[in-house]
């Protein structure tokens, strides 16, 4: 019987604790997990500079996952910030209105690079765009005709890549990396081989070729890898003839295992991403919900600190990490976009 | 009966020891099935093995970490220029270069080397900056004086030390410098660096540095919503057994009511999440990320396991126990609460037990809930914000750094402890308390 009396006693409690939005103290973070890494230093860093402020919670859970997160409402039950590995669609812009999140403040903390690499013990790899469309296209153009991609080797593809059966990890769909991948290589490589203007002179229309550039092989490849790199790390311990899809700050902290190939004849690194030479890399976001500054403790400060050269600048922790740091101006216009309320 | 005498005529008896009744095939179907139950228990023990060995031998290196002992001097010009004391002075104090200054001393290196100088300056970790922030805080005489203090080395030190990465690369490959492999193999020899217990594997918050990242918001998450678990899905799953078991009317409705029961015991626990989502986040205004929550949701994923196995043990009370209470004047419910259900204890107990290690090991439906983050501050209340063992091991699976390859194990370990130890618990307690008839 006091069992029962207990329990009656604990739903009660719970029950009083529905319906309360608790006032909270904690900037809350949710999104992407190529920006996540980033976040975490960030916030760490954060807490111990400023110990009247709780560290700031960072989730993962991809970047369309935490922009749907932050476009529930404004709110202390709804999170403050949402990283993103791409910029916010028009969609999400609207879904967000309508859920009454109006204001919102776009920050860029610099650039990230993805590079293609093979085990350490592997020969150097060449790549151009093109190579890379023509060993995982679905559908290439061979003398004239539209035919399901025939290359089965890297040698097939071009006499100087070694006698290796193809077979790319590269991220899945659910990757925003997929999308750089698709647009930086695939539709580059297919407009620099003529494909693009053969598969439009064949008949389809501007999107159905440019869709048919940027469609992966199925017939295995080419495999999306839909964990995180470390998976695709361990595909290719697995298979030393693989050849991965990374991220820069990956690879830098993989060098050991993995030598990278050279797109377009540039070695990726930091250097050569923010110098814009090297072509595949993509700026990295996060939006602030302006309407939780200053009801939030910290978050204000959060977002200045983040934007602080300590933070991004050159010689910051997340330079080391791997992040690929904005031009001065750049960052300079960062932080006076959000002094100025600056909103999309 | 009457038909096998009948039928048996007079005469055609045989003797029963020389009538071929298969005994040579019988005997060998017999032992064919014990090799067959043999092969499968090897084969169950052989991948049990190889898990553990792999799990083991990556992570128990975890529990060792590389450290540094530096004589530390606690110079009143770099924390405290202006002599006020002042508590944003005592903060904001640059403690980093007090462990620099105190590497360069050590390892003899020309303070104008900037170079030399940072590099050095890159073995210590960046958690020492709270760690001696603390001690001035805790006693602010120790400025001024000069204390040898136990500072952990960087991951890429650590990895390094502990023969994870590879050295034969060229250095531009690794991210610890030749001359820093060179100053660690110095300090391992004369005794500066060591590898010490890593107490903050169970006692450090999460991390982006993998030498300060520990289970200890993890492990208090998890038992947070343990607890929870506990205090509302044993008493709701026992209460609803009993009334289902000895109260209510065996009728169409009992049997629906049974059969979505066993349906909810296996509905995939990320709907569980979803659920918890709606309901305690979106409609009923709880926290995210909150182990209240997460505790709710696994209760939720509890009960039916709880609810089988309490009806399970209800029934194997025998009747007899029943009827002699009612035959003496009981009422039914003195019955139950007097007799069936104390012979039933040790069966609910375990049920809930064995629950309870299945809520522990739990990932998918925390995904929802916003309980896979990043959490470094220990929460004070199931309110806080927290993450759950399973959780802190996904999490760290996909660092890039090497060093969170064997946390990684090392958690798996540390998991795998204590659900042996539920798990051994539900066993000795069934032991101890069951009756058989």
């Amino acid at each position: 019987m006091k069992t029962l009396k207990l329990t009656a006693a604990a739903l009660v409690a719970s029950a009083a604790f529905a319906g309360t939005a608790v006032a909270r103290d904690q900037v809350q973070i949710a999104g992407s997990s190529t920006v996540l890494p980033y976040a975490k230093i960030v916030a760490e860093t954060f807490g111990e500079t400023f110990p009247n402020f709780k560290t700031p919670v960072v989730e993962s859970g991809g970047s369309s996952g935490g922009l749907k997160e932050f476009c529930k409402g404004v709110g202390t039950d709804t999170i403050d910030i949402a990283n993103a590995s791409r910029q916010i669609r028009d969609k999400e812009v609207a879904a967000c209105a309508e859920a009454g999140v109006t204001e919102i403040q776009e920050i860029r903390i610099g650039y990230d690079g993805i590079v293609f690499a093979t085990d350490i013990n592997g020969p150097d790899f060449v790549l151009e765009p093109a190579d890379v469309y023509k060993a995982l296209a679905a559908q290439i153009i061979v003398d004239g005709k539209l035919v399901d991609n025939p290359n089965m080797k890297w040698s097939d593809v071009d006499a100087k890549f070694p006698d290796w059966d193809i077979a790319a990890y590269i991220p899945g769909e659910k990757h925003g990396t997929r999308e750089v991948f698709e647009e930086k290589v695939l539709a580059i490589g297919c407009e620099a081989t003529g494909d693009l203007k053969a598969k439009m002179d064949s008949g389809m229309d501007e999107d159905a070729a440019e869709d048919s550039c940027i469609a992966v092989r199925k017939d295995g490849g080419a495999v999306d890898i839909d964990g995180d790199y470390t998976e695709t790390l361990a595909r290719i311990d697995a298979n030393k003839t693989g050849v991965g899809v990374f991220g820069l700050a990956f690879y830098e902290n993989n060098a050991d295992k993995l030598k990278v190939a050279t797109m377009s004849g540039v070695t990726p690194s930091t250097e050569s991403i923010a110098s814009g030479e090297y072509p595949v890399s993509r700026p990295l976001f996060f939006y602030v919900k302006k309407a939780h500054l200053g009801v939030i403790p910290g978050l204000q400060e959060y977002v200045e600190f983040f934007t602080s050269d300590q933070m991004i600048g050159p010689d910051s922790p997340l330079a080391e990490y791997g992040l690929v740091a904005a031009p001065e101006e750049e960052r300079e216009e960062v932080r006076q976009n959000f002094v100025d309320g600056k909103m999309l | 009966m009457t038909d096998t005498t009948a039928s048996s005529a007079p005469g055609a008896v045989e003797s029963p020891f020389k009538r071929e009744i298969g005994i040579k095939r019988r005997y060998a179907a017999e032992k064919r099935f014990q090799a067959y139950g043999l092969i499968a228990i090897s084969l169950g023990l052989i991948f049990l093995l190889l898990l553990l060995w792999s799990v083991v031998s990556k992570g128990y290196t975890a529990f060792e970490q590389t450290s540094i002992n530096l004589p530390i001097t606690f110079s009143q010009n770099i924390i405290d220029p202006k002599g006020d004391r002042s508590d944003t002075a005592i903060l904001m104090a640059n403690y980093p270069k007090l462990a620099t200054d105190a590497i360069v001393k050590v390892l003899g290196i020309n303070p104008d080397d900037k170079n030399a100088v940072r590099e050095a300056g890159q073995m210590i970790s960046a958690s020492s900056r709270t760690q001696l922030r603390d001690m001035v805080l805790s006693d602010p005489d120790i400025i001024g004086k000069t204390v040898p203090v136990w500072v952990l080395a960087t991951d890429k030190v650590d990895s390094a030390l502990k023969g994870q990465v590879d050295l034969s690369v060229d250095e531009s490959r690794r991210k610890i410098s030749d001359q820093q492999v060179q100053w660690m193999r110095e300090m391992t020899a004369d005794g500066a660096m060591k590898m010490r217990f890593n107490t903050g594997l169970f006692t450090n918050g999460a991390s982006s540095r993998a030498e300060s990242a520990g289970v200890g918001v993890a492990i208090i998450g998890s038992l947070y919503m343990m607890l929870i678990v506990l205090v509302l899905a044993l008493p709701i799953g026992v209460a609803a057994s009993i009334y289902l078991e000895e109260f209510a009317p065996k009728n169409r409705w009992a049997d629906i009511i049974e059969v979505n029961i066993n349906n909810l015991a296996a509905v995939p626990s990320i709907v569980f999440g979803l659920l918890g989502l709606a309901v305690f986040i979106n409609f009923a205004g709880l926290p995210r990320s909150a182990s209240l929550v997460g505790g709710l949701v696994l209760t939720l994923m509890t009960l039916p396991t709880i609810i089988i196995a309490t009806r399970a043990a209800l029934k194997a009370v025998p009747p007899s126990i029943r009827s002699a209470a009612l035959g003496l004047g009981a009422s039914k419910t003195q019955m139950v609460f007097h007799h069936v259900l104390p012979l039933a204890a040790p069966g609910i107990l375990t049920g809930t037990i064995i629950g309870l290690a299945q809520a522990l090991g739990e990932t998918a439906p925390l995904l929802l809930i916003g309980m896979v983050a990043f959490v470094v501050g220990y929460p004070a209340s199931p309110l806080d914000p927290a993450t759950a063992l399973p959780v802190q091991i996904y999490m760290w699976a996909n660092e890039a750094e090497r060093a969170f390859v064997e946390r990684t194990s090392g958690a798996i370990i540390i998991l795998l402890a204590f659900l042996a130890v539920m798990n051994i618990t539900a066993i000795i307690l069934r032991r101890r308390f069951e009756r058989r008839w």
